[in-house]
């Protein structure tokens, strides 16, 4: 049986930045449809790694291809064209803090798409509606708690339905109540879009519910990838250490 | 039989790894420095050339003149009146020793005209509004606001750089032009309301004397300014280092260095035009 093609494949990334080596010779495959979770220790590169994919941080060596095309290969149209496939969720939600959150939505729209206003109006209203916000499209981001940020940045994302949709941690700093409401917003839009989505989390164990793979980022490599399943009961004892977040083992508490 | 090394050599390599340490240091310098410049070359090319491509962002560009411009008034409206008032006051008493105080109002109309009025009005306007797009820009960048238009692949330089730049190019001539106006009335009220000059010679040899050349030169000096001064103040906030201090540091280094540009440009300016 011959596999299915990787929608993304990473091949032999390396990045350097200064004197930090912070990825050496990373690949990595992304395959259509899943729920990828990238988990690792904080400073590893997992937010450096996802603007790679996106082309946002050019790498010294190795490739991203996406459909099998070396997306920095063919120039910045090329890119733009690449880009038109992807969504992403911004650690801080990233939304333009001088447009109301109707405009925000609204953005992606107005610029790529030739639809009227009141055809935005409602497709904006729709998405609000699919992430759980209504009634806040006159706010400034400013005026909106942290969760409803994310759920404007995860509608803004979203809004052009994009076969990739890169979250950059979601969830990072929300109350345990709110993270399982927004892992629940990612699994039944990914369910309702079919995107591919790629995940940096801290969450463990909350990102094994939702993530159909997970790969740990380590020194530069992807140390472990797996099945959520099989990844919790991996042999390989640096992970079982970052599971379980104990001080003693290969890890080194730096 | 094994020679000894003389000790001559070692002390030749010695210097040798200083004097190649130095040049190596020199030429890190000068390369990151060209590189700096071509960076800022490449954005300029790049901001420029965005303005003759279509789609050109006429919202924001009608915002920004109205930012630029329409908010500047005031100051440039009080600045203006005062610096008439002063070039009134000294000329009048340093004309007043050569018996030639019928030319005050030239004297004013030109100065304001040619010098005070492109420049100040730009000096004012990089304080007021070019260390406000600097910030903004600074802060669309550490926020990630920048990488998430990347991301929509939309470029950052169209939104942000195009129409602060073509509004520079609107509002300043115009401010320039109002600064000189009104300065030349405050010079008016100094001159003939104050110290006597008679009304009909303020104006009438202001006339006489003002040509069109100067204008024009006036109207050039400013049509740069706008575009040097929003240029930079755009490029040091898209490039502004990490956090607050960084974005303070580039707000603060907009300013410095579109002021000294201004004032730099100003010499070259008039050496190419008079």
């Amino acid at each position: 049986m011959m596999a299915e093609m990787p929608l993304i494949q990473v091949r032999g990334l390396s990045k350097r930045f200064g004197r930090q080596e912070v990825f050496k010779g990373l690949s990595l495959d992304i395959m259509r449809g899943e729920i990828l979770a990238v988990v690792g220790r904080s400073g590893t590169g997992k937010s450096v790694f996802l603007k790679h994919l996106i082309g946002l941080i050019r790498p010294d060596r190795g490739q991203v291809l996406v459909d099998g095309q070396d997306i920095q290969q063919g120039g910045s149209r090329h890119l733009a064209q690449v880009r038109e496939h992807f969504g992403m969720l911004f650690q801080g939600g990233a939304l333009f803090d001088s447009l109301t959150v109707e405009d925000n939505v609204a953005f992606p729209l107005q610029e790529k798409t030739r639809l009227s206003d009141a055809e935005i109006h409602v497709a904006v209203a729709e998405i609000l509606k699919d992430v759980g916000l209504e009634g806040v499209e006159g706010k400034f981001p400013d005026q909106l708690s942290g969760g409803m940020r994310k759920r404007v940045a995860l509608a803004r994302a979203l809004v052009l339905h994009p076969d990739i949709v890169l979250f950059d941690e979601p969830t990072t700093g929300l109350d345990p109540i709110l993270v399982r409401s927004i892992h629940h917003l990612i699994a039944d839009t990914q369910a309702h879009f079919h995107y591919t989505a790629v995940i940096v989390s801290h969450e463990i164990p909350q990102i094994f519910d939702i993530a159909t793979r997970v790969a740990m980022l380590h020194d530069g490599v992807i140390l472990e990838v797996d099945t959520a399943a099989r990844f919790q009961c991996s042999s390989n004892s640096a992970v079982q250490q970052f599971i379980a977040g104990r001080l003693e083992g290969p890890l080194t508490p730096t | 039989m094994a020679r000894r090394r003389p000790p001559l050599r070692a002390e030749r390599d010695a210097s040798i790894h200083v004097v190649r340490f130095l040049l190596a240091q020199l030429g890190a310098a000068v390369l990151s420095l060209l590189a700096y410049l071509g960076c800022i070359g490449l954005f300029l090319g790049q901001s420029v050339g965005l303005i003759f491509i279509p789609p050109l962002k006429i919202r924001r560009v009608m915002r920004q003149v109205q930012f630029i411009g329409a908010r500047s008034l005031l100051v440039i409206a009080l600045t203006g009146l005062f610096t008439g008032m002063v070039l009134a006051l000294q000329g009048y008493y340093t004309l007043t020793r050569f018996g030639s105080e019928a030319y005050l109002g030239p004297a004013v109309a030109i100065s304001l005209i040619t010098e005070l009025g492109p420049v100040l009005s730009a000096l004012m306007v990089t304080g007021r509004a070019g260390s406000a797009i600097a910030a903004e820009i600074g802060i669309m960048r550490i926020t990630e606001q920048i990488d998430a238009l990347e991301v929509m692949a939309l470029n950052p330089v169209r939104y942000l750089v195009v129409p602060n730049i073509v509004a520079g190019i609107i509002a300043l001539p115009l401010l320039g032009a109002l600064f000189a106006v009104i300065g030349i009335y405050g010079g008016y009220f100094v001159g003939v309301q104050l110290l006597g000059v008679s009304s009909g010679t303020y104006f009438g040899s202001m006339t006489d004397f003002v040509a069109l050349i100067d204008i024009r030169n006036g109207l050039y000096k400013s049509l740069v300014f706008g575009l040097v001064m929003t240029f930079l103040c755009c490029f040091k906030g898209y490039h502004t280092g990490y956090g607050a201090e960084g974005v303070s540091q580039a707000t603060t280094e907009a300013v410095v260095w579109s002021s000294v540009a201004i004032l730099v440009l100003d010499y070259f300016l008039n050496s190419v035009l008079l």
